[in-house]
C-alpha cells in the first residue's frame, strides 16, 4: 500500500545542529585550556550577563546536559544510582539526579571527568532549580553561586516594580561575577549578547510558526535537536545566526510543500519533555501518519512569542527591529527581563489556564487532531497542572491521551503500555496504521 | 488545659462558621504560611489555614498529577468535598509548587469570591526582596480593600500587626517552657496549640494563651519526659503520630520545624513607619521554607540552634512523600547532625501514618538512643 502523500526530504542544516551542539560541549571541557572560564546554570539562565566577562566564557546548562545523559542508557543508570546512594530521593528532578549522578562518578560524556564550574549563574522558577546548585557546590566543596529569583508573577500582571526587582539582582550579579572572576565587566558584550539571545528566540518562535503549514515541515523529534541549541547558549551569535539560516530553509520547504513525515494525516502535539531514552514513539505515530508538530514545550521552553495584529501567534518583535537602540547596561537588563518574563513556558506556575489557553491557541492555529500529554515523573516544574490541562482541553472538545513517564529516569517508563496506548488513541481518533 | 485548643483544630469548621455568624465578617482560606495575615485582621477578615482532612479520598485525581505531595491532594479534596463551603475567599503567597496546584484547582472548580495569588519573592537572602514584597503587598492590600469594600488604614495595619505579633510572643513564650528538664506540656499539646492559631481569631486565641501561661508554670506532667526529641521537615499535622511516639514510645518532642510549628510564629515584625515595609520584612526574615532557603542554608543554622537552645538528644526528620524541597535539604541536615553526634530517624509521611511500622522504628531509634545506659 502506498503510504505517501507528500514528498520529504532530510533537513540541510541537521548535520551543522549536530555540530553545533558537539562543539558547545567540548568548548566548555576545554575552557580552562585558553585560559577561559567556565560556568553552571540552568537552561533559563539569563546566559547574556556572564557573556559581558569575555568571549572565552563558557556555560554547560543543567537540563540539557540531564538530557544527554538520559540519552545514554547505561551512563544515565550510572549517575542515577550514584545520586540514590549518596541520599537523594528518587521522585527528585531526573535531570538533576543524572547531573549530581555525573559529578559524583566524575564522567563527562565528552571524554573526562565532570568538568567543575568555575562559578554557578542560576535562575530560579521551579523549587529545584537554586538547590540544584546547592547541591552541585556541597559535592564539589564550594562553587562560587549567584541565584536570580525570576518568580515575579504572570506577564499578564507584569509591573515596573516586578522588573526591578529581577533587574536589581542582576545589577548586584554583575557586581558579584566581576568580584569572583576578577574580571572587568564589558557592556558592549553584554548589550549584544542581549541582543543575539533576543534574536534567537524570537527566530526560533518564527521557525516554530512555519509548522502551522499542512503538511508540516518539521516534526517534534527533530526540532528537539533545534530547539536545544537555545537551551545551551540562547545569547551566542552562533546560535542566533543558526535559527536565521534554519528559519530561511524552514519557509523554503513550506514554499515547496516538503513535509517532515511524508504521510501525514494526523497532526498532534506533545507536553512536556518526552522520556528522552524512547524518542521511538515518535517513529511509531508515523504508522498511523500521525505526526507531532511541537509543542507548548518545543515552542515556548526558549521561543518567545506575542499576539500578533490578526489575533494569531507569532515570535515576539525585537526591540531592534521596533529601532530601539540598547545604550546602557540598565536598559540591556530591564529589556532582557521583560522579553523572558514573557516566555511562554514560565507562566503555568502560576496557574494551569493560563498554559491551558496557550495551549488551546495552538491546538487550533496549528489546526491539531489530538493532544498528548506526558505526565513526567522526571519534572514537576513542568508537569504542574498538567491534569487540569487536561480537564480544560478535553472541555474545549479536543482528544487527549495521557501517558506517564519520565525524561530522565527510563525505569519509570512502560514501553509496552505507552505504545499500547498510542494505538488505542488512534483508534479513538478514526486512524489506522498505514504502514 | 488544652481541651480548648484541641476543641478549635478538631471542630475548625463549626468555628468558622460561628465566627462569620456571631461577626458578619468574611472568611478567607490560606494555602501556605507566607500570606500576611496581618493585613487580612486590619480588613477584619478571618484567615484560616487549609489543611487536610487524614483519610483517604478519591476526588483529585483528575486534578493534581500523582507524583505531587499527598498533603497538596488532601488539601484540595477539602474544598472537592465542600468542606470549606463557608469560605468568602482563597489566597496563597507563593512557596512550593505542590500547594500552588491545591489553590489553582480549588480555584478552578470551588470558585469564591475573592482568590488571590501573592508572588511571595523565593530571594528572600536578597535585600531586593523586600522592597519587591513590598509592593506586592500594597497591590494585595488593594485588592482585599477592593473585595471588602473598606479602606486599610495605617491604624487598621497596626492593629492587625498586634493581634499576629502578639499570638508570636505568647506562643513563644509558652515554647520557651519546653526548654525545662520536665516541659509542663507534651509535642502533641503544644501541636493543638499552634495549629488552632492557623484557624481561629488570634484575637480569642490569644486570650486563651495568655489564661494558659498563668497555669503552665505550675504545672507538672504525671508522665517522665522520656528522650527529648526534635521533630523537623515538611507540613505535619499528623496528631496520631506525636501521639503514638509521646504516649506509647516514651518520649517528648520538646521542639519542632515546621510550618505548622515553630516556622510560623518564631520571628515578629519589627516595628517600621512604613507598615507594609513592616509586614514584608517579617517575612523576608523569617525562619524560611526549604523552597526560600538559598543561596546559603540558614534553616540548618536555626536547627542547630533549637537543638543547643532545647537540649535536644535526637531528631526525628519527617517529610511528605514527594516533597522535593525538603527532599533536598534532608541529605544536608542529617550531615550535619551526624558530625555533631545526634541521632537521626528519618521517616515518609502520607495522608495517613503506618502507625504500626512507625512505632517499631521509632522504638528501635530510641533504644538506639539508649544504648549507653544499657551497656
Amino acid at each position: 500500500m502506498s503510504t505517501q502523500i507528500y514528498p520529504t526530504e532530510p533537513l540541510q542544516l541537521w548535520g551543522k545542529a549536530k555540530e553545533l551542539r558537539e562543539k558547545y560541549y567540548l568548548n566548555y571541557r576545554d575552557a580552562h585550556k585558553n585560559g577561559g572560564l567556565r560556568w553552571a546554570g540552568g537552561a533559563w539562565s539569563f546566559d547574556a550577563v556572564p557573556a559581558g566577562l569575555g568571549r572565552d566564557v563558557y556555560s554547560l546548562t543543567s537540563e540539557p546536559y540531564g538530557a544527554t545523559l538520559a540519552h545514554n542508557k547505561e551512563l544515565s543508570l550510572e549517575c542515577l544510582e550514584a545520586s540514590e546512594n549518596a541520599g537523594y530521593a528518587r521522585d527528585l528532578c531526573s535531570y538533576m539526579r543524572l547531573y549530581w549522578g555525573s559529578i559524583l562518578i566524575d564522567k563527562y560524556p565528552y571524554g573526562g571527568g565532570y568538568p567543575k564550574p568555575d562559578f554557578i549563574w542560576q535562575d530560579h522558577i521551579c523549587c529545584s532549580h537554586a538547590k540544584w546548585y546547592q547541591v552541585v557546590s556541597d559535592l564539589e566543596g564550594g562553587i562560587p553561586m549567584w541565584d536570580v529569583d525570576v518568580a515575579a508573577g504572570p506577564y499578564k500582571d507584569v509591573t515596573p516594580a516586578k522588573v526591578k526587582y529581577i533587574v536589581d539582582q542582576l545589577q548586584d550579579g554583575v557586581e558579584w561575577l566581576e568580584k569572583t572572576t576578577g574580571r572587568k565587566f564589558d557592556d558592549e558584550l553584554f548589550i549584544e549578547a542581549v541582543k543575539n539571545e533576543m534574536r534567537s528566540t524570537s527566530l526560533w518562535a518564527a521557525v516554530c510558526a512555519e509548522n502551522k503549514a499542512v503538511p508540516a515541515p518539521l516534526e517534534e523529534k527533530t526540532m528537539y535537536s533545534l530547539y536545544v541549541l537555545a537551551t545551551l547558549s540562547k545569547a551566542s551569535r552562533e546560535v542566533a545566526d543558526f535559527y536565521a539560516e534554519l528559519l530561511a530553509e524552514v519557509k523554503d520547504r513550506v514554499a515547496r510543500g516538503i513535509a517532515a513525515v511524508g504521510n501525514e494525516q494526523v497532526r498532534l502535539m506533545s507536553d512536556t519533555q518526552p522520556p528522552w531514552a524512547f524518542l521511538k514513539i515518535f517513529r511509531y505515530l508515523e504508522r498511523y501518519g500521525a505526526v507531532s508538530v511541537g509543542s507548548l514545550y518545543t515552542f515556548g521552553l526558549e521561543g518567545i512569542w506575542e499576539v500578533k495584529e490578526d489575533g494569531s501567534w507569532g515570535p515576539r518583535t525585537t526591540p531592534m527591529e521596533k529601532g530601539l537602540e540598547i545604550k546602557t547596561r540598565q536598559q540591556a537588563l530591564e529589556l532582557m527581563v521583560d522579553w523572558n518574563l514573557s516566555k511562554p513556558e514560565w507562566q503555568h506556575f502560576y496557574h494551569p489556564q493560563l498554559k491551558t489557553d496557550m495551549m488551546l491557541r495552538i491546538a487550533k492555529e496549528w489546526k491539531l487532531n489530538g493532544i498528548m500529554l506526558h505526565y513526567n515523573r522526571g519534572c514537576e516544574g513542568l508537569s504542574l497542572g498538567i491534569a487540569e490541562n487536561r480537564l480544560g482541553l478535553l472541555k474545549a472538545g479536543f482528544p487527549v491521551m495521557t501517558f506517564e513517564g519520565n525524561m530522565g529516569d527510563e525505569r519509570e517508563f512502560d514501553e509496552n503500555m505507552t505504545m499500547a496506548r498510542v494505538d488505542a488513541f488512534m483508534e479513538s481518533l478514526g486512524v489506522k496504521k498505514i504502514r | 488545659m488544652f481541651t480548648q485548643f484541641e476543641q478549635w483544630y478538631a471542630k475548625r469548621h463549626d468555628y468558622a462558621r460561628d465566627w462569620k455568624e456571631r461577626s458578619g465578617g468574611k472568611v478567607i482560606g490560606y494555602f501556605c504560611t507566607y500570606v500576611p495575615e496581618e493585613i487580612l485582621y486590619a480588613a477584619n477578615v478571618l484567615p484560616v489555614r487549609i489543611l487536610g482532612g487524614h483519610e483517604p479520598q478519591d476526588v483529585t485525581e483528575p486534578h493534581i498529577f500523582g507524583m505531587y505531595c499527598p498533603f497538596s491532594r488532601d488539601v484540595l479534596a477539602q474544598g472537592l468535598k465542600d468542606r470549606f463551603s463557608y469560605l468568602d475567599g482563597i489566597t496563597i503567597a507563593q512557596s512550593c509548587l505542590h500547594i500552588r496546584q491545591a489553590y489553582t484547582s480549588w480555584d478552578l472548580h470551588r470558585p469564591t469570591e475573592f482568590s488571590y495569588y501573592l508572588p511571595m519573592p523565593h530571594n528572600v537572602q536578597s535585600d531586593h526582596s523586600r522592597t519587591f514584597l513590598r509592593a506586592e503587598l500594597e497591590q494585595f492590600k488593594g485588592a482585599v480593600e477592593e473585595w471588602t469594600g473598606q479602606a486599610i488604614t495605617d491604624a487598621d495595619l497596626d492593629r492587625g500587626i498586634d493581634i499576629v505579633n502578639t499570638n508570636r510572643r505568647l506562643l513563644k513564650q509558652i515554647f520557651e517552657l519546653r526548654r525545662q528538664e520536665n516541659p509542663p506540656l507534651t509535642g502533641q499539646e503544644a501541636m493543638y496549640l499552634v495549629l488552632s492559631s492557623q484557624m481561629t481569631d488570634k484575637r480569642e486565641h490569644n486570650q486563651a494563651l495568655r489564661e494558659l501561661l498563668e497555669q503552665l508554670p505550675q504545672r507538672e506532667l504525671k508522665r517522665s519526659t522520656g528522650e527529648r526529641l526534635m521533630i523537623l521537615g515538611s507540613e505535619n499535622d499528623d496528631i496520631p503520630f506525636t501521639e503514638m511516639v509521646e504516649q506509647v514510645c516514651g518520649a517528648t518532642f520538646v521542639i519542632d520545624d515546621h510550618c505548622t510549628g515553630t516556622r510560623y510564629f518564631w520571628n515578629e515584625s519589627v516595628p517600621n513607619e512604613d507598615r507594609l515595609l513592616e509586614i514584608a520584612n517579617r517575612y523576608v526574615d523569617r525562619v524560611p521554607c526549604p523552597t526560600k532557603d538559598w543561596p546559603q542554608r540558614k534553616r540548618l543554622e536555626h536547627i542547630e540552634q533549637l537543638i543547643e537552645d532545647y537540649g535536644v538528644q535526637g531528631v526525628i526528620v519527617i517529610q511528605q512523600k514527594f516533597c522535593d524541597p525538603h527532599e533536598l535539604d534532608i541529605p544536608a541536615i542529617q550531615k550535619v547532625l551526624k558530625g555533631k553526634g545526634i541521632p537521626t530517624l528519618f521517616l515518609e509521611f502520607d495522608v495517613t501514618a503506618p502507625l504500626g511500622p512507625f512505632r517499631i522504628r521509632v522504638e528501635a531509634f530510641l533504644e538506639m538512643m539508649r544504648q549507653e545506659d544499657l551497656f
